[in-house]
């Protein structure tokens, strides 16, 4: 009996081209880490002059004089740090209370209307958020606030201390508070897809055993997202250490220390937004060290909260 | 009611009270934003803030933004979903693939100044030699890419396996697999996908400051500095001039209005996949 025939398989139409997809497809992928590597090369190649002239006073010292080109930006980096914690720590509690509110609290027919809302001002571009505290929080706070604030302070006191400072409204505070403002939305958007994925059941038992809705969140549903928060919060605090317009605006654009919460300041973003443009030599290679400063920090923010949030995820 | 169950419905009415009045005092605070941005963007707003040039208008701030976010989509697009293409499809699950996830995770999440600066020693100081509407459309690439990227492969993860399983069991190669079937099916998903990356850089300033500069004509001369929406709004907001604060308020409106209209098209398509399934 002959053998059956057999057919010979023919290679499909088009396979030439797999490798060359899965090539593309690749370099694309690769292009990432170019483009990443490219920004540490470039903010460092640039920036080194200025980091290897002044060495630790870099960071350590408060002058930043382009007419005796000699820069040291503890001012921006401290002012970065101040503003973007002052603005976490008044955006936090609202942003986690939002949240709450409407994945727990909130009548079904208001609580989506809400969220969208919420998610929709995430994405109004920070600049609008700087106009507003130029045009409106600035004045109103210089008017309203700041100023009666001053005067009925005693002299001398800690208070007065803390809240010295030219009163036109574009200081350290105000910055922070429309800092926190912007990323408010984001972390409350978040934060309530975070606490849409605690399953009914954990909530549920709490509720079995007799927990008021307080004790239910603040002692189990809170701790199941434990991690997950802590990687918003980092992620909130990432775009708060970056963020440029809504910054420039309003922190009154000066290099020394804030001497009070009144008192302007500046960020390393701000500073490069103001100055790079007219720099030259040595102010443009402090500008970029600037830059590769808060490359750094925003990265080991950004590190940490992946690692959070993907524990979380995974574990 | 004992004094225990009293200190507990009293700690509980303190939260959900809290809870409420944060939620008050946030969407107050960003109502007044709003306000702001409607009252005084639609002030003035006429004409001839589309068909004049700046400063009389912004016809060519807005033909700037408009072709440099092109400009800018088609790059992010291209290389963006090819990206996530392979992050999905392909090489995902391998050791270089998680740290090109990570790795665009930092980028998606890397201050738009520094990607600004970066772009201003690469293009401006290295290799063009002046600032150009093409340094602009870089820089908003390198911010669109990486959104492009996390949706894409979050989008082609969604797929069902028997989709692909199907293609290559007719003897379909990989890349046709993918085009004519992943891609397709994906397809209101990608779409999605580029329209929030849109959305993020229509109102991006900060890139922009060193890259484009700004021109004052009606130029569609991608090589050379070009206008855009927001660095106007930058420029005017901080004269003291009452017509052009006012000019850059009507640009605010444009740019937010702009933004959400992309962000709730990008949602209708959302909500009519998930209709759909």
């Amino acid at each position: 009996m002959a053998p059956p025939k057999t057919q010979r398989l023919e290679r499909p139409r088009g396979a030439w081209a797999d490798p060359l997809f899965r090539a593309a497809c690749a370099g694309a992928a690769t292009f990432v880490l170019v483009a990443l590597s490219g920004i540490i090369i470039f903010l460092t190649v640039d920036g080194w002059p200025a980091l290897q002239k002044f060495g630790l006073g870099f960071f350590t010292s408060t002058e930043w004089n382009p007419v005796t080109d000699i820069y040291g930006a503890a001012g921006p980096i401290v002012g970065t740090l101040i503003s973007s914690a002052l603005a976490l720590a008044m955006a936090l509690p609202l942003a986690m209370g939002i949240a709450v509110f409407l994945v727990e609290f909130c009548p079904r027919a208001l609580s989506r209307p809400v969220a969208v809302a919420v998610e929709l001002l995430a994405g109004v571009p920070s600049i609008i958020y700087g106009m507003w505290g130029l045009f409106v929080l600035a004045p109103f706070f210089a008017a309203k606030i700041q100023t009666p604030l001053m005067m009925s302070v005693p002299d001398g006191s800690w208070l007065s201390k803390l809240i010295q400072g030219v009163p036109n409204g574009a200081n350290v505070f105000t910055a922070s508070l429309i800092l926190a403002l912007m990323i408010l939305p984001y972390m409350a958007a978040v934060f309530r897809e975070l606490l849409l994925t605690v399953p009914a059941q954990v909530r549920e038992s709490a509720y079995a055993l007799g927990s008021t809705p307080f004790e239910a969140i603040s002692k189990v549903v809170l701790p199941y997202v434990r991690t997950g928060s802590i990687g918003v919060i980092m992620l909130g605090l990432g775009r708060a250490l970056g963020e440029t317009m809504a910054v420039t605006f309003i922190i009154g654009n000066s290099h020394v220390f804030p001497k009070s919460l009144f008192d302007s300041g500046s960020t390393l973003a701000s500073t490069i937004a103001n100055e790079f443009q007219e720099a030259t030599g040595m102010h443009s290679a402090a500008l970029v060290a600037c830059g590769l400063v808060l490359f750094m920090i925003t990265f080991s923010v950004l590190a940490i909260a992946r690692g959070l949030l993907s524990a979380q995820r995974y574990g | 009611m004992s004094f225990r169950t009293l200190r507990r419905k009293a700690a509980n009415a303190v939260f959900v009270g809290f809870c409420s009045i944060a939620t008050v005092i946030a969407v107050t605070a960003l109502a007044l934003i709003l306000w702001t941005l409607f009252s005084r963007g639609l002030h003035g707003m006429n004409l001839n803030v589309f068909t004049k040039e700046t400063p009389s208008g912004l016809s060519n701030a807005i033909l700037g933004s408009l072709m440099m976010c092109a400009l800018a989509m088609a790059i992010a697009l291209v290389i963006g979903i090819l990206a996530g293409t392979w992050l999905s499809e392909f090489g995902g699950e391998t050791r270089y693939g998680h740290a090109i996830r990570f790795l665009n995770d930092v980028l998606l999440s890397a201050p738009s100044i520094l990607i600004g600066l970066f772009v201003y020693e690469l293009l401006v100081a290295r290799t063009i030699g002046h600032y150009s509407g093409i340094a602009g459309a870089v820089a908003l690439a390198l911010i669109a890419i990486p959104v492009v990227i996390r949706t894409t492969e979050d989008i082609l993860a969604l797929q069902p396996q028997a989709l692909r399983e199907a293609g290559s069991a007719l003897g379909t190669p990989a890349w046709m697999v993918v085009r004519n079937i992943v891609w397709r099916a994906a397809g209101g998903g990608l779409l999605t996908g580029g329209l929030l990356a849109f959305a993020r850089i229509s109102g991006e300033t900060a890139p922009l400051l060193f890259t484009s500069l700004g021109n004052q004509f009606f130029r569609t001369d991608l090589t050379q500095p070009m206008a855009s929406v927001p660095k106007v709004m930058n420029d005017y907001a901080l004269t003291a001039s009452d017509e052009l604060q006012q000019l850059a308020w009507n640009g605010a409106l444009i740019v937010t209005l702009a933004v959400l209209a992309v962000n709730v098209i990008g949602r209708i398509i959302i909500a009519a996949k998930a209709e759909q399934s």
